[in-house]
């Protein structure tokens, strides 16, 4: 069936209080500055070397699960990127919502598009650019405003407080003492061999993930630290939100502790977003090529623990077991390989999906998706029913998501459709089999 | 309409040419002007390696996720492409009139050969306004824009065929095939065929991002 975005609007308490300040003139001033200022030569040769193929389509899962080809990823920008060219941003309040709904909220920017597309066509690019028109209007999903007007006030993404982020560290650091009695979580320890930084999810409800890298640093006897000071949030809701300027002073907040703390390196937890954000992202916005401090996800540094002996399996979890290949770090940096041997060394009985590496289908959280919140639910589910048939399909007990997003949107589809899976981030794993020596 | 073939095979032609080659270049150094001016941060990631890696690639039939997942097109696409080089630069026809007006000659494709790849090309097309006519996720995004170009290779071709085989007016036929020729050299830099021109470059571009940041394939 074909619809089109008017047919399945969405109302969202931020975009009609965003719509209800334009008129068409206000639009098209600000687009018109948005192309001038930002608008170059990717844009414009995406947009004229297009040739309307439709190949792209069968790369998406909103079109793999809708079968609808209004969300096909050259669809999603015919509703949005051409109309505003077309129209030389001359377009109205409602077009914007609608813009809105498809850029925040039907594509996870996962760039899975780049592997059907003959011409090399970023439409997650394109995407981005809609996001930051709509941004820039004033027209964002409150959800997603939500935490971005939080790492704008805090520097972390769920407004916790700063003698909150501490306590939490220090009660992790308690509860695991129990378990392992010379535990520490170090803060602020100048020139440590890293800085571990986590997602600001992390210490508001997934506090458990704290404590488990905490016993297999501890446990691996590493030297290691984490900030006490604003930075040590990760994540970046501003990133896709299409607040540019929120989203350099968080990446250069995070970097800044790296360096004030004269770690060698920073290593984040199991998060994709934040590693696009630090790695690809805020670097390039503050002027690096690369990220001033070396950076290391969490597969690479456990990889490099198990293959270094400092920590050891006690045991294999037992299988079978599935991985999902998150697009930040595997499409936005080739962990694939790395991932694979990690699992494959804590895990027995691994069951591969298809497809599955780079051209793994997305969580349909990331990108900011999921953030957009309840109002949007629904579309993301019911359009992530392929990744359901392909989990369903290898058979499993148990996924390995090594990203926190991917955890989000796999837990919905799981429950939607009964698939009686378990995630498990690798550090649950590991810290359930590995060798506990330090342990009480 | 022997004064009309005279113009479209003699001042019409160099017109053509002219443009397109003057509008090509024209195209490529301004987009080059305009990413160093504002993609500058972005045109930094470019390398040679991942680049001309990620393109040949793409150039292998069926040695992308993309074209392995759409084999019909993918065959189509290729076919089309192939003969839409070959045809005219081989063509004795063609081959004869530079001889005539330059007087340098090389080898052509037998004219049977030719003439079923000139086949093929119109086949193609058709499969193409079949594809834009047929399937939701093309008709979706198919615009006029995209049936003139398809018009216009299919008119070029479709014309030479006829013309060759003597099929109706030849002397008509022959001038419409050229100035359907002509039209399409100049549409080049200036339509959706400049994905000729900028293809390349996006599909350098992307795969220089994979290759070099991302290092993960991009095929």
């Amino acid at each position: 069936m074909t619809t089109t975005i008017a047919d399945r609007r969405i109302e969202d308490a931020g975009l009609e209080a965003g719509i209800a300040r334009l008129t068409p003139e206000k639009i098209q001033k600000t687009i018109l500055a948005v192309l001038e200022g930002e608008g170059g030569a990717r844009l414009k040769t995406y947009v004229e070397t297009c040739v309307r193929c439709g190949m792209c389509a069968k790369a998406c899962h909103y079109y793999m699960s809708h079968k609808d080809p209004s969300y096909a990823p050259v669809a999603k920008v015919r509703q949005t990127m051409w109309e505003i060219l077309k129209h030389k941003g001359l377009v109205s309040p409602e077009f914007i919502h609608q813009c809105a709904q498809i850029a925040y909220t039907e594509c996870n920017l996962c760039r899975r598009c780049m592997h059907y597309c003959p011409l090399g066509i970023d439409t997650a690019y394109i995407m981005s650019f809609v996001r930051r028109i709509c941004h820039k209007l004033g027209v964002t999903p409150q959800y997603i405003q939500d935490t971005a007007h939080s790492h704008s006030a805090t520097m972390n993404q769920m407004w916790v407080k700063d003698d909150e982020w501490i306590d939490t560290l220090k009660w992790q650091e308690d509860e695991a003492r129990d378990e392992m009695p010379e535990l520490r979580i170090p803060l602020e320890v100048e020139g440590a061999d890293f800085m571990y930084s986590v997602i600001a999810p992390e210490p508001k409800f997934r506090t458990q993930l704290i404590y488990q890298a905490a016993f297999i640093f501890n446990q691996a006897g590493l030297n290691w630290t984490m900030p006490a000071t604003p930075g040590w949030d990760n994540s970046n809701m501003a990133m896709f939100s299409g607040d540019m300027e929120i989203m350099g002073r968080v990446e250069m907040a995070h970097f800044e502790a790296a360096q004030r703390l004269r770690v060698k390196r920073i290593v984040m937890g199991e998060c994709g977003h934040a590693f696009r954000a630090i790695y690809d992202v805020g670097n390039r916005w503050l002027g690096w090529g690369m990220h001033p401090v070396p950076v290391v996800h969490s597969i690479e540094f456990f990889w490099d623990l198990l293959n270094s002996g400092k920590i050891r399996m006690a045991k294999k979890y037992p299988g079978p077991v599935t991985i999902h290949d998150p697009c930040n770090v595997i499409r936005g940096r080739g962990l694939m390989d790395k991932l694979r041997e990690v699992v494959h060394a804590i895990c027995d009985g691994v069951v591969e999906m298809t497809p599955n590496r780079e051209h793994n289908y997305c969580c349909c959280a990331g990108g900011g998706v999921i953030n957009c919140g309840p109002p949007f639910k629904n579309v993301r589910i019911v359009g992530n029913s392929v990744k359901a048939d392909q989990l369903k399909a290898t058979g499993v007990k148990t996924c390995i998501a090594p990203c926190h997003n991917c955890h989000g949107g796999l837990e919905d589809i799981i429950h939607k459709y009964g698939l009686g899976i378990e995630l498990k981030f690798l550090g649950d794993i590991i810290y359930e089999c590995m060798e506990k020596k330090g342990a009480s | 309409m022997l004064e009309l073939y005279a113009l479209a095979v003699g001042p019409l032609a160099w017109l053509a040419f002219g443009v397109f080659v003057i509008g090509s270049l024209a195209r490529l150094f301004s987009m080059y002007s305009l990413a160093k001016k504002k993609d500058a941060a972005f045109l930094s990631y470019m390398t040679w390696r991942y680049s001309l890696r990620s393109i040949f690639h793409w150039l292998i039939p069926f040695g992308s996720l993309g074209w392995r997942e759409n084999p019909a097109l993918t065959v189509a696409t290729y076919v089309f492409h192939i003969c839409l080089f070959l045809v005219p630069i081989f063509l004795m026809s063609h081959i004869v009139m530079w001889d005539t007006s330059f007087g340098f000659t090389y080898a052509a494709l037998p004219d049977g050969l030719a003439d079923g790849l000139t086949v093929a090309v119109m086949v193609v097309c058709l499969f193409f306004a079949w594809r834009r006519l047929s399937l939701p996720e093309v008709r979706f995004v198919t615009s006029n824009h995209d049936w003139l170009v398809l018009v216009l290779v299919f008119c070029t071709f479709s014309t030479g065929f006829l013309a060759y085989h003597q099929i109706g007016d030849s002397l008509t036929l022959t001038t419409l095939h050229v100035l359907c020729g002509e039209a399409m050299l100049i549409a080049i830099p200036f339509t959706r065929l400049s994905h000729m021109l900028f293809g390349f470059f996006a599909r350098g571009y992307i795969g220089s991002e994979f290759g070099g940041v991302r290092r993960a394939k991009d095929w």
